[in-house]
């Protein structure tokens, strides 16, 4: 009986290993047949289905605290690669996979995006992670453009000089640097928002931490008065009250917030416990605030954010979009989710100009949309007339909008 | 007297295979590994993740010597892998202009970094080895959250002029081309990504060699009579305070070397990667390996870290099944009769074998 329980636990144990193994081997073995057979493959789908497809990679954080921005990304890019693969033509296959808003997570995500024999990226959805796959992209010659990773590390090996630019990392957004100095010189031309201004920043954080330099630097250029500066980080983004009761105290009657909409919401209702009412101007990470579960979003009336895209726009474009988006996932999209449709027209537009097809090598493709991108000019949700340096930064500006009746109006520069 | 006798064969057998498993195991792994890379079918996932897992196993080897055999339960050892990080990009950074092959400048990084690593866990065990229990447990929890707190704040940079260092950004100013090694909350960016699986591997060895020998050293018997009975251990002459720091700095040095090593495989690395969380996830590597058993802790650092990979298929319930996997791994290890199950068959191959 003994002997017999042995044998059972030994073949179990043997078969559960067996089955690890086949599982790494599983994947191990389709990655390295994906490149040579890939070819082939593509050639028989081909003649049987419609054609074969570009496969387009991205990742970003579709859980944790983030994923509203990933979900976005990916809802999105969803919905533009159908309507390309609906027009006939050019057929893309679209991946996300997940990163958590964690580097570590994101160079793995790029791992499992390589093995699937990804030829064009969206890179990430978040700065930091963007930062440690950009130089994997570089080296492995694949393009990428990031719909939302606004950090200058993006896109440059050396970001403390704006120097070593990788050339095939591009960006839909405009850069932190960018906007920060867009907020300054926003806030200083309208007096009547108020003149003295509280910033409270992450300051674990790229993305808030690049906003605020260069805010800071553009308000003391404007002599706009900051007077106070307040802080917080990952392990302490629940309680802002002190932070908020030293603005108050410093009497500033504008608060700026280069943050996430996830703290910003929490500052929303704390100020508002205080009865603490200053302008409250964030940028395009307060996008989204509205959507948040819980969220009483009659305290979000009267702030003031930055975004290249408000979903009550009328052109024709816009409307469909945002018409798409919420009958399908029930949710006014963000301006995430519209950076990343753009990216996807994008591509497509720079696809077919340069006539790529899904047998390229990735290498090939890159050469062709980096030669693409570098000389086209494209109209899409978030900006008209856009072109790209080599860089690979986008020429838009930011415009400022302000929520009035739990809708983004534009205000008027 | 017989039976005395038999216990202790039975116990110097144990050792012997327990040592040799973990070095095989080690040595298999990293043969198959690399016949997988040079072939080609090892996907570009499982590539990436090779260091990491290594750095890992390290750090957790370490932490097994000081919570499993020296008994303390220590909350900070990603304090230490910190400290070991930056070191590590730091010194890396310096000696780019003067050493440009990788190799001896990761091994020089991994060198500094343990040592760094281990003058902190010298400086912290003064005080923090005259507690015990939980009173230890929440102090180096404290030293975990100071060690994030002050990389967040540091800033280092290096230009023509030489190295600069500052806790306040205003007075940071580089010259054109200078390069910011460590910048504050941000970290350190634009790291040259020098390590490799191989030393990642020779380090495994070399943490499995100092352990061990460790281990079964006469301050090894030391400190795990200290922690079976400190005071029948003090009353026969055994200095309690100096062989608990000997595995708390050994542990800590541990922690360094894998530190600089994962520094040195990321390009970015920020101060916030090794919070609480981390710390946990290593000690969750410990106990499920099993406290003092380095083969395990090995092969459940392994499993954890590919697991949440292996899961990428489930897509949205990926993390929830983690979870879910986990408990139920921690539930069968500590079922009593699985256990004996599996011992018993165990012995009864060995019996087979000899």
């Amino acid at each position: 009986m003994k002997k017999m329980f042995k044998t059972s636990l030994a073949v179990a144990m043997s078969v559960c290993m067996a089955a690890a193994l086949t599982a790494c081997g599983g994947s191990g073995s389709a990655s390295s047949s994906a490149p040579a057979d890939s070819g082939a493959a593509a050639e028989t789908t081909e003649s049987a289905d419609t054609g074969a497809k570009i496969k387009i990679g991205g990742s970003g954080p579709l859980t944790g605290p983030a994923a509203v921005y990933g979900q976005a990304v990916k809802n999105a890019a969803e919905i533009a690669v159908e309507e390309v693969n609906a027009k006939g033509g050019l057929q893309f296959e679209l991946n996300m996979q997940d990163d958590a808003h964690d580097p570590e997570k994101a160079v793995t995500a790029y791992g499992v995006l390589k093995d699937w024999g990804m030829q064009v990226s969206l890179a990430t959805v978040t700065s930091a992670p963007g930062a440690a796959v950009s130089p994997s992209y570089a080296e492995d010659k694949i393009f990428a453009i990031t719909p939302s990773g606004s950090s200058t590390s993006v896109i440059f090996a050396d970001p403390d000089n704006l120097s070593g630019a990788f050339g095939n990392v591009f960006q839909m957004c405009f850069t932190d640097p960018n906007q920060g100095t867009a907020s300054a010189d926003y806030i200083s031309g309208h007096a009547d928002l108020g003149s003295k201004v509280a910033i409270i920043y992450k300051n674990d954080d790229n993305y808030s931490k690049g906003i605020h330099d260069t805010f800071v630097a553009e308000a003391a250029a404007k002599s706009l008065a900051v007077v106070y500066e307040g802080t917080f980080d990952d392990s302490n983004a629940q309680d802002f009250t002190v932070q908020l009761g030293k603005a108050q105290e410093a009497g500033a009657d504008i608060l700026f917030l280069p943050i996430y909409y996830d703290p910003a919401s929490l500052i929303l209702t704390q100020a508002n416990g205080m009865g603490y009412k200053p302008t409250f101007f964030g940028v395009d990470g307060m996008d989204g605030i509205l959507g948040l579960e819980g969220f009483d979003t009659s305290l979000a009336e009267g702030v003031y954010l930055l975004t290249p895209f408000s979903a009550d726009a009328t052109d024709e474009l816009t409307v469909n979009f945002v018409n798409k988006y919420k009958e399908k996932f029930g949710e006014v999209p963000n301006q995430f989710a519209a950076d990343a449709y753009d990216c996807i027209y994008a591509i497509a537009q720079a696809c077919e100009a340069a006539g790529v097809t899904a047998d390229m090598s990735s290498a090939d493709i890159c050469a062709k949309l980096v030669e693409q991108f570098t000389s086209m000019t494209f109209s899409g949700l978030t900006g008209s007339e856009m072109t790209w340096n080599a860089n690979g930064e986008v020429t838009k500006s930011p415009k400022a909008v302000v929520i009035q009746n739990g809708v983004y109006v534009g205000v008027e520069d | 007297m017989k039976e005395k006798s038999s216990v202790f064969s039975r116990f110097g057998d144990k050792k012997n295979r327990g040592r040799l498993m973990s070095f095989a195991l080690v040595i298999i792994a990293y043969i198959a590994v690399e016949v997988l890379l040079k072939t080609g079918s090892l996907g570009s996932m499982f590539s990436s993740l090779l260091v990491p897992i290594t750095c890992y196993v390290v750090a957790a080897i370490g932490l097994n010597l000081n919570v499993g055999i020296s008994g303390e339960l220590n909350l900070g050892q990603a304090g230490f892998m910190s400290v070991g990080a930056f070191c590590g990009i730091c010194v890396s950074g310096i000696l780019a202009g003067s050493i440009t092959a990788g190799i001896p400048r990761l091994i020089i990084a991994i060198i500094c970094g343990a040592v760094l690593a281990a003058v902190f866990g010298f400086l912290i065990g003064i005080p923090v080895l005259k507690l015990q229990g939980d009173y230890l447990a929440i102090v180096t929890l404290a030293f975990g959250q100071i060690i994030k707190s002050i990389f967040m704040n540091a800033y280092i940079g290096i230009d023509t002029e030489g190295l600069h260092f500052s806790f306040v950004e205003s007075n940071f100013k580089l010259q054109p081309g200078g390069k910011m090694l460590l910048n504050g909350p941000m970290g350190a960016t634009g790291t040259q990504k020098i390590a490799n699986f191989t030393i990642g591997t020779v380090l495994v060895i070399v943490a499995l060699l100092v352990v061990y020998n460790l281990m079964f050293s006469r301050s090894g018997r030391a400190i795990m009579a200290a922690r079976d009975n400190r005071i029948a251990a003090e009353s026969v002459g055994i200095p309690i305070s100096r062989t608990k720091m000997l595995a708390f700095v050994t542990s800590a040095a541990l922690a360094g070397a894998a530190g600089a090593l994962y520094g040195l495989n990321y390009s970015t690395l920020v101060p916030n990667k090794f919070d609480f969380n981390t710390s946990i996830l290593i000690l969750v590597y410990v106990v499920l390996g099993g406290l003092g058993n380095m083969t395990g802790t090995i092969i459940s650092t392994v499993v954890l870290i590919l697991l949440p990979e292996l899961l990428r298929s489930l897509q949205d319930y990926r993390m929830l099944i983690y979870a879910v996997v986990l408990i139920l791994i921690m539930l069968v290890t500590n079922n009593e009769w699985l256990m004996t199950k599996w011992k018993s068959l165990f012995s009864g191959k060995a019996k087979g074998g000899a």
